[in-house]
C-alpha cells in the first residue's frame, strides 16, 4: 500500500469544490432562456377528477404555458413502470396499476402531479399553479396496508382486484411448518417496520432543454443512475430515443436509494421544454420531496421461530404485508421479495424457512428501495425475534446467535442465497469486546443508583450487496441486468481518464477508483480523473445503489486496468527489447525485473500514440474498456451492539454507546468506508427512536415538513465506535464485499433491542419517541 | 420591486429584486453564488447560513432588501484566496463531509460557533450547537471531528498571533 494506494486513508479530492461552494447541483444550472415549473398537486389521497380549468392560470403575468395529463396522453407520453416482474404463487403476473406522468382521471395520493405550470420565475410558476382551478369527487382513502386488504377497502386501480399486487412465497412451507410442529420452543412475534421518508439534504430536481434545431434532449437530474435514465425514459415512456437523449447527473447531494426511480418530474420537464421552446428547470421544495419521493420500508410482519431442545433454530415461518403505495415505483417489487425474504436467514444455519409476501396499494406516496431496501427489513425481523427468543429461552443473547451461527462456507440457504464467505463470531467477538459486554451489569447499577434505566441489545445482521449476476437478477423477474462498465483511457502524456458507470452522490468515487489505478500503475491520484453521471460521455452504465459501486463498479476498473497494463507491458518489453512476462510495474515505470533498465510510465504513454515504434501488428493509442458481470452477490455482515439510558420521567432515550464490527471484505480507503458505517447508523437510529411518517385517516401526510419529521440531529447521536475485521469476498477481483447500507441495516433493532431490555418488555413500536417509551414504561408499572 | 445594495464577500453589489425575494435566492440566482443551498422551506436544514455583519443566519429566513446595506459572507468568501480557512481544512482532512450538499452551511454555521466561544468547544457544545444543521450522510461524526480540530487549530493560532 503505497500512501495513495488501496487501504489509505487518502483524504477526497472531490472536497476541494464542496468546501468552496463550487458544487455543481442541478439547481446550480443555468441554461440561457431557462424558465421555471411548478406543479399542481392533488390535495386529495383519492379522488376522481371532474374538471381542471387552466384559463385563470394562463393569464398570470410571466406564464409559459399551463400543461395537464391530456395533453401529455395525446404526444404519446408512456405510462410510469415498475421493471421488475414478481409472480404471485398461482402464477399470476403483478398486477400493475396505471401510473400517469400526470393524473387526468383519478388521483391516488397526496402529491400526485395533475397540472404542470411554466413561467418566467419559479414565483410566477407557484403563484400560476394557484389558479389552476381543479374539481375533484374525493373518494374514501385506505393507508393501512393490511386495511388495504379488507373488503371494504376502496378499489385504488382496476387493475388490482382487492388492492392486492401479488401474493408470493419463497422457501418450503411444508418442512417449515413440520419444524414449527416439532419444535421445542416457538418464538411468535408481529413485527412492524415503520415507513420512512429518505430525506437527501439536496431535494429531487430536473433541468430539461430540448434544442429544436438537433431535435436533441438534454435532461440534468438528481439521479443515482443517468444511464437507466435515459434507457428508461427513451423506451418506456417515449420522451425521446436514446441517441436523442442526454442525461447529466452533476454533483448529487445524497440519494438513499430516492434517486433511482424515474419520477414524474424529470419526463414532464424534457415534454414541457418541447412543447413551450424555452428550457424548463423544477426544484422540489422540502414539503414537495415529502410528499413525492418514495418512502422506505412499511412491512407489518408475523413470525414464528422454532428451536429445538438444544436451542438450534429448526425453522422459520414469516407472513409479510408490504405497502407500495398509490402506485409501483421502478424497483418497488423487488424490494419486499428479492431483497427481503432472500435475507431471512441471516447469520444462521436454518434448515426450513417459509416467507409468504403480499405487496398491497395504498393511497400513500410510493414506497421502493431506501437504503438496506428490504435487508434492514429482513434483519429487523430476525434480530428482534432473535433477541425474544434468547430472552424466552433464558439464554444470552449473544450466546444463542453464537449457537446458530454459519460457520462453514460457502454455506447455500434455503431461500436462494449461497453465502460466499464470512465469519460472524469474529465479529461478535469484536464488538462485545469494544462495547465492553461483561462490564455492563455494573454499568446498569450505576445508571439505576442515578435514577436512570440502562439497556444494552446486539444485531447480527447480514446483507446481499454487490447487485448483482445479471443472468441471476433476470431469472428473479429483473428487466435490467447489473453489471456495471468502466473504460480506462491512458493519455499521451501518461495521465489517465477512468469513466465509470457507477455514480457518486457522495460516496467519494474520485478519490477512491483512482486509488485503484494509483495502486496499479503508480500514478499519482491528482494525475487521475474520474468522469461520470453523464450519458454522452461515459458508455452504458447501471449506476449507484445496493452498495455495488466498490464489488461491482470498480470491479469493472480493475478488469480495464488488466487489458491496460497487459498492453503497456507489451510496448515496454517492445521499448527495453525485453520479454513481456518480465515486465513489472514499480514506481511509475514499466521495468525489466531484476535489472535497472527501465522506461517511464509517460514515455511507454507517449509511444502508443505516437506509434513510431510498436510491436507488429499493434494498434496505437491506450484505452481499454471492460463490462464486469459479477459471479454472486456479496455479504458484508457484522455485529452491532447498542447501550441506552432512558429517563424514566421524561421517556428520553440517550444513545450512551454504539459500536459496529463489520466484514466488509477488502478496503480501498478506511477513512471513508467509516464515514459510509456512521452515516448508516445514523440513519438507523432515526429509524429506531425518531423518524415516524404519519397520513392520517384521509391520507393527508401529517409529518411533512422538517417542523414535523424528526431528522436525526447532532444531538441525537454518540460518536460511534467502529472497527472491521474482513474476510476477503472471493466473487469478484478486489475482494470488496461493499459497506454502504450496512450502518442503516444492523442498528435499529440493536436500538430497540436495547430499549426493550432497559424497560424489561418484550416490543415497543419504531420510532421508539420519548413519548413511546414513556407510555411504554409506565404500562409495564400498571 | 425593490433595489438592493449590500456587501458580499468584501464587493459591493446592487441589483433590483422583489419585495418577497429571499436573501437566499438573492444570493444564488442575481449574483450567482450557488455555494449557499436550499434544502428545507421551514428554516431547519441550516444548509442556507451565511455571516451577516458577522453573525450567523440562514439566509432563507431573511428578505433580500433586510439585508440591504448589510455585509455579507458566504461560503465562497471564506477562504482567504487560495488558502483554505481551517474550518474548510479540518472538513476535508477529517472527512466531514460526504455528498456536500449541507457542507457550505456546516462549515459557515462552525466558524461562527467558535467565535462564540472563545473558551474553546467541547464534544457535547458542538452536538448541541449544530442543533439547527442537518446532514444525511455523515451521521454528525466526522463533522464533530472536524469542529474540534479546527477549533484547536484556530485557538492556538490565535495564541501565536496574541505572542507576536
Amino acid at each position: 500500500m503505497g500512501i495513495e494506494g488501496v487501504g489509505a486513508r487518502v483524504a477526497r479530492k472531490e472536497d476541494k469544490r464542496f468546501i468552496t461552494g463550487a458544487g455543481r447541483y442541478v439547481d446550480d444550472m443555468v441554461v440561457p432562456g431557462m424558465k421555471h415549473a411548478a406543479f399542481v398537486r392533488s390535495p386529495h389521497a383519492h379522488a376522481q377528477i371532474r374538471n381542471i380549468d387552466v384559463t385563470k392560470a394562463q393569464a398570470m403575468p410571466g406564464v409559459i404555458g399551463v400543461l395537464t395529463g391530456k395533453e401529455l396522453k395525446a404526444d404519446g407520453i408512456g405510462n410510469l413502470i415498475c421493471g421488475w416482474m414478481i409472480h404471485s404463487k398461482d402464477g399470476s403476473p403483478m398486477k400493475m396499476g396505471a401510473w400517469s406522468p400526470l393524473a387526468f382521471d383519478r388521483v391516488r395520493y397526496v402529491g400526485d402531479a395533475v397540472v404542470v405550470v411554466v413561467a418566467e420565475t419559479k414565483g410566477q410558476a407557484r403563484d400560476a399553479a394557484e389558479a389552476v382551478d381543479i374539481s375533484y369527487e374525493e373518494l374514501k382513502a385506505v393507508v393501512d396496508a393490511p386495511k388495504a386488504l379488507e373488503r371494504s377497502a376502496p378499489q385504488i386501480h382496476t387493475e388490482a382486484d382487492g388492492n392486492l399486487i401479488f401474493d408470493w412465497e419463497l422457501g418450503d412451507s411444508t418442512a417449515t411448518n413440520a419444524a414449527i410442529k416439532a419444535a421445542a420452543h416457538i418464538t411468535r412475534m408481529k413485527i412492524v417496520n415503520n415507513r420512512l421518508v429518505p430525506n437527501a439534504m439536496e431535494p429531487r430536481a430536473a433541468l430539461g432543454h430540448y434544442d429544436k434545431a438537433e431535435d436533441h434532449y438534454t435532461c440534468w437530474t438528481t439521479s443515482q443512475n443517468p444511464h437507466l435514465a435515459r434507457l428508461v425514459m427513451s423506451a418506456f415512456y417515449n420522451v425521446a430515443p436514446e441517441n436523442k437523449l442526454r442525461v447529466i447527473a452533476p454533483d448529487v447531494g445524497g440519494g438513499f436509494g430516492s434517486k433511482i426511480y424515474i419520477y414524474p418530474e424529470e419526463i414532464i420537464c424534457l415534454w414541457a421544454s418541447k412543447k413551450t421552446g424555452v428550457p424548463v428547470k423544477w426544484v422540489a421544495d422540502r414539503t414537495e420531496s415529502f410528499l413525492t419521493d418514495a418512502h422506505g420500508r412499511d412491512h407489518v410482519s408475523t413470525v414464528e421461530m422454532a428451536f429445538d431442545k438444544d436451542n438450534r433454530i429448526t425453522g422459520l415461518k414469516v407472513d409479510t404485508i408490504a405497502n407500495l403505495g398509490a402506485y409501483m415505483s421502478l424497483f418497488s417489487s423487488c424490494v419486499p421479495t428479492y431483497l427481503y425474504a432472500t435475507l431471512l436467514s441471516g447469520q444462521y444455519d436454518i434448515p426450513a424457512i417459509h416467507a409468504n409476501v403480499r405487496a398491497v396499494y395504498t393511497n400513500t406516496a410510493p414506497v421502493d428501495a431506501y437504503r438496506g431496501a428490504g435487508r434492514p427489513e429482513a434483519t429487523y425481523l430476525l434480530e428482534r425475534t432473535m433477541e425474544t427468543a434468547a430472552r424466552e429461552l433464558g439464554v444470552s443473547p449473544a450466546e444463542l446467535r453464537r449457537k446458530n451461527f454459519i460457520t462453514a462456507f460457502p454455506h447455500q440457504t434455503p431461500v436462494i442465497m449461497n453465502y460466499d464467505a464470512g465469519d460472524y463470531a469474529a465479529s461478535l467477538d469484536a464488538a462485545m469486546t469494544a462495547a465492553d459486554y461483561a462490564g455492563f451489569a455494573q454499568r446498569k447499577a450505576d445508571a439505576a443508583n442515578r435514577g436512570k434505566l440502562r439497556g444494552i441489545g446486539m444485531s447480527c445482521y447480514i446483507e446481499a450487496c454487490g447487485l448483482a449476476p445479471s443472468a441471476a437478477v433476470g431469472s428473479l423477474g429483473a428487466g435490467v441486468g447489473l453489471w456495471e462498465s468502466a473504460e480506462v483511457r491512458v493519455n499521451a502524456a501518461g495521465t489517465i481518464e477512468v469513466l465509470t458507470g457507477s455514480h457518486s452522490h457522495g460516496q467519494g468515487h474520485e478519490t477512491t477508483f483512482a486509488q485503484l489505478v494509483n495502486q496499479r500503475f503508480g500514478v499519482s491520484i491528482d494525475s487521475v480523473s474520474i468522469v461520470h453521471g453523464d450519458t454522452d460521455k461515459v458508455q452504458m452504465g447501471m449506476g449507484t445503489y445496493g452498495s455495488r459501486s466498490g464489488a461491482v463498479g470498480m470491479s469493472a476498473v480493475a478488469k480495464a486496468l488488466d487489458k491496460v497494463e497487459a498492453k503497456a507491458k507489451k510496448i515496454a518489453a517492445h521499448l527495453l527489447e525485453a520479454d513481456e512476462g518480465d515486465i513489472v510495474i514499480e514506481n511509475g515505470a514499466l521495468k525489466v525485473a531484476g535489472t535497472d533498465r527501465q522506461v517511464p510510465w509517460f514515455q511507454m504513454a507517449l509511444a502508443a500514440y505516437t506509434a513510431h515504434n510498436l510491436p507488429s501488428g499493434m494498434e496505437p493509442g491506450l484505452k481499454e474498456t471492460s463490462f464486469y458481470d459479477p459471479s454472486n452477490f456479496t455479504f458484508p455482515a457484522g455485529c452491532y451492539v447498542c447501550e441506552v439510558e432512558i429517563d424514566p420521567d421524561t421517556g428520553v432515550t440517550e444513545i450512551v454507546q454504539f459500536v459496529a464490527a463489520d466484514d466488509f471484505g477488502n478496503i480501498i480507503n478506511p477513512m471513508i468506508v467509516e464515514g459510509q458505517v456512521h452515516g448508516g447508523i445514523a440513519q438507523g437510529i432515526g429509524q429506531a427512536l425518531l423518524e415516524g411518517t404519519r397520513y392520517d385517516a384521509s391520507g393527508q401526510l401529517l409529518t411533512a415538513s422538517y417542523m414535523d419529521y424528526t431528522m436525526p440531529r447532532a444531538d441525537d447521536l454518540p460518536s460511534f465506535k467502529v472497527s472491521t475485521s474482513n474476510t476477503p469476498c472471493p466473487g469478484n477481483p478486489l475482494g470488496i464485499k461493499g459497506c454502504g447500507e450496512a450502518g442503516a441495516i444492523g442498528s435499529p433493532p440493536a436500538v430497540i433491542n436495547a430499549i426493550t431490555d432497559a424497560i424489561g418488555i418484550t416490543d415497543i413500536a419504531m420510532p421508539a419517541s420519548p413519548s413511546t417509551v414513556w407510555a411504554a414504561i409506565r404500562g409495564t408499572k400498571h | 420591486m425593490s433595489e438592493i445594495s449590500l456587501t458580499v464577500n468584501g464587493k459591493r453589489v446592487s441589483g433590483a429584486a422583489e419585495d418577497r425575494t429571499l436573501l437566499v435566492h438573492f444570493l444564488r440566482e442575481n449574483l450567482g453564488l450557488t455555494g449557499t443551498h436550499v434544502g428545507c422551506d421551514t428554516s431547519q436544514c441550516g444548509a442556507c447560513v451565511i455571516h451577516v455583519d458577522g453573525k450567523a443566519v440562514k439566509s432563507c429566513t431573511m428578505l433580500a432588501v433586510q439585508a440591504s446595506g448589510s455585509s455579507v459572507v458566504t461560503i465562497e468568501g471564506l477562504a482567504d484566496g487560495a488558502d483554505l480557512h481551517p474550518m474548510q481544512a479540518a472538513f476535508k482532512e477529517h472527512h466531514g463531509l460526504q455528498c456536500g450538499f449541507c457542507t457550505p452551511g456546516m462549515i459557515m454555521a462552525a466558524t461562527d460557533m467558535i467565535g462564540r466561544h472563545p473558551e474553546g468547544l467541547d464534544e457535547a457544545t458542538v452536538r448541541a450547537e449544530l442543533e439547527g444543521n442537518i446532514c444525511r450522510c455523515t451521521g454528525y461524526h466526522n463533522i464533530v471531528k472536524a469542529i474540534l480540530a479546527a477549533s484547536e487549530t484556530m485557538s492556538s493560532k490565535g495564541k501565536v498571533r496574541q505572542a507576536a
